[in-house]
């Protein structure tokens, strides 16, 4: 009895430890669905997209500069992916109490002003950004959709030069997306998401 | 009343000048290890942005941390990690802050590779600060904010 007390014990000790270990998806792992809310009041849920290969999320928000960067580069990946079967889904992960550039109105401002053709989501819970664990904006999953589910086979940033000066940069989602089209391996499936971090309502 | 006028304008213009800029430079990884080898100095080293409040809000632990020790083997160096685009704001921005700490620009060519290198573990979210006491051989980095007496607690028991 005593033993069984204790496998218990530790049995019940890792399913603390593991739910307090919050690093969230690696490279392999099967991303959960979510329901979210897009700037054109529609729900965004992955399961709606019937014929995509995949997927290409990427956190980014309003308010960064990194974001600000890399605008028109996300803007593109959907231009050249969506129609390949990868769309780009953008989830705002910040809290607007904390960064009010960040609001829903504001979202649906710059959606409109720029023309976005890709959902621009909000995760208001933030329980999206927390399982997936993005660190930053921008801060991409590359995800392939497969019998298993959806499964992550590229994390962290665009390429590897925020400010677009590097004639010889690494466009790391690129590489990825192209690679899964071909059937080929990732040559590099994860790098640091480098940016702005992410703005977590207080006292949660 | 010729040179009168003339040192008028040169006082004003030396208040203009200091009001307006601050020395601020730009540091790549090979000038930032150099510098941090030397053995004579404990090296607390910030990095921040302009646009990342939570750094903007912790640079004055920084600074008061300099000045209380201002005479001892410490320097802190505050390096920012704005674009290289935006020295000018860099300089703007610790001009209007007094900084008084050495503000530097990273010239980081790969933002991958120069983060790396400072830390592997670091997510490159911001701030982060690294402290090298190379003589003790001790160099830790912190992805974290830090209070005035968290700062002083780290210099104090790395010194």
């Amino acid at each position: 009895m005593k033993k069984y007390f204790a496998i218990l014990m530790l049995a019940v000790a890792g399913m603390v430890a593991f739910k307090a270990d919050n690093a969230g998806y690696k490279v392999g792992d099967v991303a959960a669905d979510f329901k979210l809310k897009n700037v054109d009041g529609k729900t965004i849920s992955l399961a709606n997209y019937k014929a995509a290969k995949g997927y290409i999320i990427v956190f980014t928000c309003n308010h960064c500069p990194y974001a600000k960067a890399y605008e028109s580069r996300i803007m593109d990946l959907d231009k050249m992916y969506a129609s390949k079967g990868y769309p780009v889904i953008a989830i705002s992960p910040n809290d607007p109490i904390g960064e009010p550039a960040d609001s829903f109105d504001n979202m649906k401002k710059l959606a409109a002003q720029k023309g976005y053709t890709f959902p621009y989501t909000i995760d208001e819970t933030q329980d999206v950004t927390r399982t997936y664990g993005a660190k930053a904006t921008p801060h991409v999953y590359v995800l392939q959709k497969t019998a298993k589910g959806n499964v992550v086979q590229y994390i962290g940033a665009i390429d590897n030069d925020t400010e677009g000066t590097n004639p010889n940069k690494v466009k790391y989602v690129e590489n990825a997306v192209n690679a899964l089209l071909d059937g080929k391996a990732i040559t590099t499936s994860s790098t640091k998401a480098i940016g702005c971090s992410i703005k977590w309502k207080k006292g949660v | 009343m010729k040179t009168f006028v003339f040192s008028i304008v040169l006082v004003l213009s030396g208040l203009f000048v200091s009001a307006q800029s601050k020395t601020v430079r730009l540091l790549n990884l090979q000038q930032l290890e150099k510098r941090v080898s030397n053995t004579d100095t404990v090296y607390v080293v910030n990095f921040w942005a302009t646009w990342c409040g939570p750094c903007v809000k912790e640079l004055p632990n920084f600074e008061l941390l300099q000045k209380t020790y201002k005479n001892k083997p410490v320097k802190v160096l505050l390096i920012s990690m704005d674009f290289k685009s935006k020295l000018n704001e860099v300089k703007a921005f610790a001009a209007s802050r007094k900084l008084t700490s050495e503000v530097y620009l990273a010239d980081k060519p790969s933002e991958q590779d120069f983060i790396d290198a400072i830390d592997k573990k670091w997510s490159g979210a911001l701030p982060g600060t690294l402290i090298v006491n190379a003589k003790k051989h001790i160099r830790k980095f912190y992805e974290q904010e830090f209070t005035y007496a968290e700062l002083n607690k780290l210099y104090l028991s790395n010194q």
